[in-house]
């Protein structure tokens, strides 16, 4: 669609933004002015890539080579060599952990290469302000085809034939939600995109909205057909700026083009979306307290029944799906729901996006088939662990979640067989954890986030986390007691027997997912007092081992306190008296030698 | 009230007017927010004052104080001219018709907007509401009955909902909303000057024949007796020379009290038989202590003609007795020997001399109260009145003229003043001015007044003003709210102190002799 | 497909409405659920969780008070489980304020928590006690709000904004530092209540109570009396709750017409007069322009002697009787009754029109 030599397609996703992919862009663009290939080389700034440890990321095409960590300082060197020259800078390609290999195309990347775009299918390929170019790659045509082509039960009955899951986090059948919300009477019906991302470390419905916004828009026309709603709302928090720009932005041009408003392609369906803004409480990503929210009231969740496909916003009819979902939509209706069956396990169909982060070298956006085993996920796409260290659990599913240790790796992704392991697919959040870290701590955190964003409501969820959270804390702190453990089991039963809404009910999953796998690690802090992966500042003595010690001074370099006394060749020794416990020492010993 | 309070929740539409529902009867608002917060009720509130209901309300029209009668009309021209009325109803029930779609001709939306500053488009909206609705409730209070016009008012009211079939049906009918604990039952029981108990004239000879029976008595009175109203100006005349009062304090209360308090201090002979040493108590000769609700036994009726139960919980103070012991003792001191020995048994009396009462006993309401008429033992009792037909057969549209209020504002009293009540006093304030908490919320007399009239007449927020009519003046702080509309001024009754009731015009309703409280004309000054 | 509306609990069948709760059809039925939360005239919240109950199928424990019944919803009310979760939930509640100090408390004896503590002899002890983050708020003429025994049950929430609807609190903050606020979490007296005092009447424990209740007898100490309020024409049942021989507080009658339980200001706060102490508590007889003291045999001969010399003088329609809208039927009647039977004059009225 474009009549340039090259497309520099610059990552505009908000982490490359934040390692300063604007003013780089702005420094290639002079650059490029002042050497006569503005006119040849034009400049995209696409949604995010998904590769953001290594930002700002540019993908030049056609050649498809691929570039990582630029710096405004490098524009000369890059567009002298590569543009002018045609010589691809290789100080700038991307470097394989492993074995120092660089490779210059993204295809070739492992990040890049085990994965499979579905939802993610446009992102770092389109600018997503411009609807053509969504439009050039079958955008619309899904809507279309289902508003022109298809009866609203052919619709649905494609989404089951797709086996496509919920993909915020429980993994209902999408088919059947629809269905229900379709069979509900009532001439007024809502659809509604959950993009109120709560977990920590999780950004995957940020970076579909910054990259490919009308995918979302389209799913929901599509959803609004099959059910037959004629208006939507998009709920995300309002910290995703640049998202809600995209969106609106979006919104406007689809409007625009008449796939959005009245009479929708002369098919006579009509249909407008609307963007609400929410505070950002977490407890909002549930959906009955997401629509009291969306009505102005308090977002506090609500029982069900009745469910939402009856009574959900303003007591109407409504569906609710979450952003990754929606992307997959317009896909499934072109190419047919059997189609997107075909990959994946025999009740998980499909991809599944997740977000890596953690102790993991590819932190980043990653789009993989279901049923790939989560060890590929961490070493294959992630990179595996950085400086050396052991891979201890990756916590799935957020605060709702569990962990899943070394031994349980070859887990596929599946929703079944995730839950057997006591963690859940949850919304795509991938949080891996080395040998550094406590699960009593992690624990510890899960529980603290919980606590602070429960409603409020419910008793089991207000009191019983505030209660598992002293507990743990309790721990930390060495002064665990006997009987600490099986009070926290019996509080996790009731509170995940009897809190009112699924996000109380699986408050205390991290909790049971670490005693399962980690008990002993609760015990060796209860008992001895000892934090096996020396992270609880209070179990530690902060003093150097000397048979362990090798004398390299780098704790003497770390301290900020000037606590730590070392002569060459000499055993390093902290002054309690001047440490602040800051563990910069023990981040930074090779050797262990610091307890 | 027409109808059970509980139907206030069963209306499709609540037309709500001359009642300011939220402060004077907070637990029959509730009832109505309710209704309108999660059943659907759509209402209206047709008030001049931006009363807390009107933010529960579909619309809110706003009149001139006084000219009810006008947008009633209006309503009725509307509604005939739309052929929105109930065609069967009228033609089974009721009869005059004619009369009435003759009168509400005039009352065009844009002559009315004229007459009563209700925007044409808003009263024709609401006309379309109240009439479009399966069943409508009226539910209305003192803001309509106390003017010249009051009896017309009312009656406008029950043509409009006959004229939309809306009476004698679960959730519908004209209900007034009485603001104290038995002037329900002060009506049943006959304390009033032309009937007897249950309503029954006192000119008719049959029912005075019925009493000198039940009574033992020869030469009861046949000719219909004074109105409080027109017993006080008598007594300034001279043709009244004592009065005996129970339980009321006219001294706060009635209107021109100036006057009131001259007329009393004419008497010959007054004595009062109250709880407290009330203001008119004061100038009483002969002082008598009862006792009050929680000392005694005994019914009330409430304002859905509901008869319930009061029952002795704590003996009074000193001497003090019930206020029918005290009538006995005199009776029998005066050669006529009264004497029961319990509530019970007068209320056993009640039930026989009253057709509408004599169904009800202390046993069947011993758990649950019964609405009169209850005329049998067997009898469930009235929640709905005029089901089948109304008390006199068929329902007779009156054609009422537009009557605007007694007094009109001028150069120099440029106000209109209405007069009510705040919700944390009740009446003349004799009981709950006893309460430091009730104080603590509402001290003292206010002047409620808009931005507006504050900046034109100069007076401050929070400042001392005083306020006067022809007829006297007090001293209140200005209270700047946007409850009231420019050229309308509110004060509270309650304060004796500062006494709204000595401003307040007494000119009187022809027929139900109810002085104009609403409006009289007033001048506000720094 | 017509299923019989059938549920089975304890494996007992039932007939049920459809839209009936579990709850409901148990209660009706005599199967005991306990409940803190719930109220009958509100929407149900599913706030406290005391009443979970198994539902065949069902992944966890459902709360009766708000899962409709379903045809061929098989419910058990009692389980091990059950008890647990219940046991533990109490439990919970005991140790999130200060609920240890039942022998100081206005709410002993009427104390929806004491009531359950009791009945699963739960005793807190195995968590620490949580101080509360709130200080009590007594900047009003009514109401106390201890937030230290605030269990953010959400009955007071409910009755303000659904039974009167006054919309004057709602829940506020989150998670353990969760509280009860007006708009603005200002004070009660600067915010939009109006002192009804519903939100007093559904505590279930000590943390809304009347002002003055330290110096009244506990509820539970009291007898009640059943009346009718005595300020407007509503007509709303109250209970007067006596001792020694003083009303010590009022409250609605939640079984009874027309108010089910609701008061206002006045009805529920407004009676000091009761025992006030300037209540008439003898005849008094004007001499000289001041009173004096007189008996009722005294009085009583001079009223009668007074009016019959005036009536013989000046005819009976120179006497004038107010009788009032404020005391009972029989009162009124007897007035009535007194000024045409004895004075002979219909000249008898009251204050319907003021």
């Amino acid at each position: 669609m474009s009549k340039n030599r090259i497309q520099l397609m610059l990552c505009g996703g908000t982490g490359c933004h934040s390692t300063g992919s604007k003013k780089f862009e702005k420094a290639l663009q002079q650059e490029l002015e002042a050497k006569g290939l503005a006119e040849e080389i034009k400049i995209v700034e696409t949604g995010c890539n998904g590769f953001c440890a290594v930002g700002p990321v540019m993908l030049v095409q056609p050649e498809g080579i691929f570039y990582q960590k630029l710096k405004v300082e490098d524009v000369p060197y890059l567009v002298e060599e590569h543009f002018l020259k045609g010589r691809p800078v290789k100080k700038f390609f991307f470097v394989e952990q492993k074995n120092k290999a660089t490779i210059p195309h993204m295809n070739d990347i492992p990040f890049f290469s085990n994965q499979v775009y579905r939802a993610m299918r446009n992102k770092g390929v389109i600018d997503p302000e411009v609807i053509d170019e969504y439009i050039a790659r079958e955008g619309y045509f899904g809507a279309a085809k289902a508003l022109n082509e298809m009866t609203p039960e052919q619709v649905v009955e494609q989404i089951k034939i797709s086996q496509l899951r919920g993909r915020g986090g429980a993994g209902f059948p999408t088919g059947m939600k629809w269905a229900f919300a379709a069979a509900s009477p009532g001439e007024e019906k809502y659809v509604l995109c959950n993009a109120d991302e709560g977990d920590p470390g999780a950004f995957m419905d940020r970076s579909i909205l910054e990259s490919d916004p009308h995918a979302v828009l389209e799913g929901m026309i599509i959803a609004a057909r099959a059910i037959n709603a004629r208006q939507g709302y998009i709920y995300c928090r309002t910290e995703y700026q640049l998202a809600i720009r995209r969106l609106d932005i979006a919104i406007r041009q689809a409007k625009e083009y008449g796939l959005l408003g009245e009479n929708i392609l002369g098919s006579g369906f009509s249909f407008n979306i609307d963007i609400y803004q929410g505070a950002g409480a977490f407890v909002c990503g549930e959906e009955t307290a997401l629509m009291r929210s969306i009505e102005g009231k308090r977002g506090m969740p609500r029982p069900r029944p009745p469910f939402p496909a009856h009574k959900g916003l303003w007591d109407k009819p409504t569906i609710l799906n979450n952003v990754e979902t929606l992307a997959n939509i317009p896909q499934i209706i072109i190419k047919g729901g059997a189609w997107y069956a075909s990959i994946g396990t025999e009740k998980s169909k499909g991809t599944k996006v997740f977000a890596l982060s953690g102790d993991v070298n590819n932190i980043g956006l990653v789009e993989v088939p279901m049923g790939l085993p989560i060890r590929k996920l961490i070493y294959d796409i992630g990179g595996g662990i950085p400086g050396g260290k052991k891979f201890k659990a990756v916590q799935l599913g957020g605060p709702s979640g569990g962990c899943i240790p070394e031994h349980k790796l070859d887990t596929p992704i599946d929703y079944e067989e995730i839950t057997k392991v006591g963690a859940i697919m949850g919304s795509g959040g991938a949080i891996v954890m080395d040998e550094n870290t406590c699960m009593v701590d992690m624990a510890r955190f899960f529980m603290d986030f919980i606590q602070d964003e429960s409603c409020g409501k419910c008793t089991p969820c207000r009191e019983g986390t505030r209660r598992m959270l002293e507990l743990l804390e309790k721990i930390c702190h060495g002064e665990g007691q006997d009987g600490d453990i099986q009070s926290l089991e019996a509080l996790a039963e009731v509170i995940g027997q009897s809190a009112l809404c699924g996000l109380g009910q699986t408050a205390a999953n991290p909790v049971l997912s670490t005693l399962r796998f980690f008990r002993e690690e609760y015990e060796t802090h209860i008992k001895e007092k000892v934090c096996p992966a020396k992270r609880c500042v209070a179990l530690l003595k902060f003093e150097v081992n000397p048979e362990m010690c090798k004398k390299c001074g780098l704790c003497f370099k770390a301290c900020p306190s000037e606590a730590i006394a070392w002569k060459k060749k000499e055993v390093a020794v902290i002054d309690k008296s001047k440490c602040v416990k800051c563990m910069s020492c023990f981040d930074k010993c090779k050797f262990d030698a610091i307890f | 009230m027409t109808n059970p309070i509980a139907d206030m929740e069963k209306a499709e539409v609540i037309l709500l007017t001359g009642t300011n529902t939220t402060e004077n009867h907070p637990v029959i608002a509730a009832y109505i927010k309710r209704a309108v917060q999660f059943k659907g009720t759509k209402l209206i509130v047709v008030d001049p004052r931006r009363i807390k209901m009107a933010a529960f309300a579909e619309q809110w029209l706003r009149p001139y104080p006084g000219t009810d009668v006008a947008w009633l009309n209006g309503l009725m021209h509307v509604i005939i001219k739309e052929n929105l009325h109930d065609k069967e109803f009228i033609a089974n029930r009721c009869e005059d018709f004619e009369a009435l779609a003759k009168s509400v001709e005039a009352f065009t939306p844009e002559y009315v907007q004229n007459l009563t500053g209700i925007p044409a488009q808003d009263l024709i909206q609401a006309a379309r509401l109240y009439a479009g609705a399966k069943v409508a409730s009226i539910v209305y209070c003192m803001g309509i009955t106390q003017h010249v016009s009051g009896t017309d008012n009312v009656k406008a009211l029950a043509n409009l909902a006959m004229l939309c079939g809306h009476l004698g049906v679960e959730g519908g009918g004209v209900n007034p909303l009485r603001g104290q604990n038995n002037v329900q039952g002060a009506c049943d029981m006959g304390g009033l000057p032309n009937v007897f108990t249950g309503y029954q004239p006192v000119t008719d000879g049959a029912n005075v024949k019925k009493m000198e029976e039940a009574w033992q008595v020869t030469g009861l009175s046949t000719k219909v007796g004074l109105t409080v109203t027109e017993m006080i100006p008598k007594a300034h005349s001279g043709e009244i020379k004592a009065l005996y009062i129970v339980g009321e304090n006219p001294l706060i209360s009635d209107a021109d009290v100036n006057h009131v308090e001259k007329s009393i201090a004419h008497l010959d002979f007054l004595v009062v038989q109250d709880i407290f040493m009330t203001e008119t108590a004061q100038m009483a000769h002969v002082v008598l202590p009862s006792l009050c609700f929680a000392e005694k036994d005994g019914t009330f009726s409430n304002t859905e003609r509901k008869v319930q139960r009061i029952r002795k919980a704590v003996d009074g103070p000193g001497s003090a007795k019930t206020d029918w012991e005290i009538i006995c003792a005199i009776s029998r001191k005066m050669g006529y020997a009264m004497n029961y020995a319990s509530s019970r048994e007068i209320f056993e009396e009640i039930a026989r001399v009253t057709p509408s009462y004599g169904g009800i006993t202390y046993e069947r309401i011993e758990h649950e109260g019964l609405h009169w008429p209850c005329p049998t033992k067997d009898h469930p009792g009235t929640k709905i009145l005029h089901t089948a037909q109304f008390t006199r057969g068929k329902g007779k549209f009156h054609a009422i003229a537009f009557v605007p209020p007694a007094e009109k504002t001028d150069a120099e009293y440029p106000l209109i003043l209405t007069t009510g009540r705040v919700l944390y006093h009740y009446h003349t304030g004799t009981m709950t001015r006893k309460s430091e908490g009730l104080n603590e919320r509402a001290p003292e007399c206010f002047i409620e007044m808009a931005k507006a009239d504050a900046e034109k007449y100069g007076v401050k927020a929070g400042a001392v003003a005083t306020i006067a009519s022809r007829r006297g003046e007090i001293k209140a702080k200005v209270k700047i709210s946007e409850t009231a509309v420019a050229g309308t001024v509110f004060l509270p009754f309650h304060f004796v102190e500062a006494s709204a009731n000595k401003l307040t015009n007494a000119a009187l309703d022809p027929i139900s002799k109810i002085p104009e409280f609403k409006v009289c004309a007033v001048k506000v000054l720094a | 497909m017509n299923k019989p509306n059938i549920i089975v609990i304890n494996g007992q069948e039932y007939l049920f409405t459809p839209g009936e709760t579990i709850l409901t059809v148990a209660r009706r039925n005599n199967v005991d659920i306990p409940t803190l939360c719930h109220m009958k005239n509100a929407t149900p919240t599913g706030a406290c969780r005391m009443c979970v109950v198994e539902v065949q199928g069902a992944r966890s424990l459902m709360a009766a008070c708000t899962v409709p019944a379903g045809p061929n919803m098989v419910v058990r009310t009692e389980s091990e489980l059950i008890a647990k979760a219940r046991r533990m939930i109490i439990e919970l509640m005991l140790t999130s304020g200060n609920h240890e100090d039942c022998l100081v408390c206005p709410a002993t004896g009427d104390c929806r928590l004491q009531e359950l503590a009791y009945k699963y002899q739960i005793k807190a002890g195995r968590f620490p006690k949580t101080k509360s983050r709130y200080d009590l708020e007594a900047v009003n003429p009514f109401i106390i709000r201890n937030f230290s025994k605030c269990l953010a049950c959400g009955r007071c929430v409910q009755a303000c904004n659904e039974v009167q609807v006054n919309t004057a609190i709602d829940f506020g903050y989150r998670g353990a530092r969760t509280k009860i606020i007006t708009k603005g979490d200002r004070t009660l007296k600067d915010s939009d209540c109006v002192f009804c005092g519903e939100c007093i009447q559904v505590c279930p424990v000590g943390a809304l109570i009347p002002k003055d209740a330290y110096k009244k007898a506990r509820i539970c100490d009291t007898k009640s009396v059943r009346s009718t309020c005595t300020y407007c024409g509503v007509g709303c049942q109250v209970n007067l709750h006596v001792k020694n021989n003083e009303v010590q507080h009022i409250t609605g009658r939640g079984d009874a017409a027309p108010n089910f339980g609701s008061l206002c200001v006045k009805g529920r706060f407004g009676f000091d007069f009761i025992a006030a102490k300037e209540r008439l508590k003898t005849p008094l007889i004007k001499e000289n322009g001041a009173f004096r003291e007189a008996s009722w045999d005294e009085a009583i001969g001079l009223v009668a002697e007074r009016l019959s010399a005036i009536k013989a003088k000046h005819g009976a329609d120179s006497l004038g009787v107010l009788t009032s809208a404020r005391i009972s039927n029989e009162e009124n009647y007897v007035v009535q009754k007194f000024a045409r039977a004895v004075l002979k004059t219909n000249n008898v009225d009251h204050c319907a029109r003021l």
